[in-house]
């Protein structure tokens, strides 16, 4: 299954699938992010394939200096009963990534978790504000270079 | 009552101070701030089992304006905080806390940035209760422990007028100094 999968993608999208890998009958797809929403799209419509549910939505911190920040799909085919993952990831000093909330609008939240944690902004989401934090607040909690404890005095208390 | 026959046609002087802190001591409502975990120990606090109604504090008032003593019992974040303390506020004087469990007190295991290390930064804490979460007796100690606090007219929350200014202390106070 996931061969067919893979020789679908790579037939149709061609290099715009960057990388892919298979561990413990898990398929993993590294796709290029101005590719992902037609991709995505093919997915969940395709007769064949129809991965109509999107599982989760996340958000990665390589801390590294290039594709630091990078968005990971677990996708759900109901039909199929078969589960794929997407990757994609940003080379910008200002990660973004195009909105999926078009295909699943499950990624609307999803999606602004992601950008509320790691600061990760989605092109077109319709309401892209923070989940978690406080509106004020001025960090991504997640990112590798934010420190444990927080930054003393960025929440601020009620008085006593 | 009973009471009656034991005292005879007998006289009792107290002073009202104590009298109302005595009422109030066996009259706390609580407010359950059920945040977290610490919740369903406060649950079982109130219910037959250990039953608060023993001291008087069955009550549990859902509405902040009927209640005395504010049970805080779980993780607070930096964002509920502020919910905690507008509800503490919206509490008629003379009014206590306590702060039940290791999360409340100090942050307890969630050293992150998202938890406030003890709710005594934003609000004045008259009893902590140790445990994770503690046992519904140790809750009942902390319970008696703060009607003996009650009793002596201590809160830390509250003006001491309202509480009962004991003018003679002050007096005998002022007249040693």
């Amino acid at each position: 299954m996931n061969l067919v999968i893979l020789q679908k993608l790579q037939a149709k999208f061609g290099d715009a699938i960057v990388e892919s890998n298979e561990f413990r009958d898990e398929l993993t797809v590294v796709v290029r992010k101005d590719r992902l929403v037609e991709l995505c799209t093919y997915l969940k419509e395709d007769r064949g394939l129809r991965y109509d549910l999107l599982v989760d939505l996340c958000g990665i911190d390589m801390y590294t200096p290039v594709k630091r920040f990078g968005v990971i799909y677990n996708v759900y085919s109901l039909k199929n009963r078969h589960r794929l993952r997407l990757k994609t990831f940003t080379e910008d000093e200002q990660p973004q990534v195009p909105t999926v909330t078009g295909v699943w609008s499950t990624a609307n939240w999803h999606e602004r978790e992601t950008y509320d944690m790691f600061g990760i902004l989605f092109d077109g989401h319709p309401d892209l504000r923070r989940i978690y934090m406080p509106d004020d607040f001025e960090y991504h909690p997640l990112r590798k270079d934010f420190p444990l404890m927080g930054v003393p005095g960025s929440i601020r208390l009620p008085k006593k | 009552m009973g009471l009656e026959k034991a005292l005879g046609d007998s006289l009792m002087m107290t002073r009202i101070e104590d009298a109302i802190n005595w009422c109030r001591k066996n009259s706390l409502f609580p407010m359950p701030m059920g945040i977290s975990c610490c919740a369903i120990e406060m649950m079982a606090f109130a219910g037959p089992r250990f039953d608060a109604s023993r001291f008087g504090s069955e009550v549990f008032r859902f509405s902040p304006r009927q209640a005395d003593v504010m049970i805080v019992a779980g993780t607070t974040t930096y964002k509920m905080a502020r919910v905690v303390r507008k509800i503490y506020d919206q509490m008629p004087d003379p009014k206590w806390v306590i702060a039940m469990g290791a999360c409340t007190s100090s942050g307890g295991m969630y050293r992150t940035y998202s938890v406030v290390q003890g709710i005594d930064q934003f609000l004045p804490v008259d009893l902590y209760v140790a445990g994770c979460p503690p046992r519904p007796d140790n809750l009942l100690h902390a319970l008696i422990t703060l009607q003996k606090k009650v009793q002596r007219g201590e809160s830390r929350g509250s003006t001491t007028a309202v509480i009962g200014d004991y003018p003679h202390r002050k007096r005998a106070a002022v007249s040693s100094a």
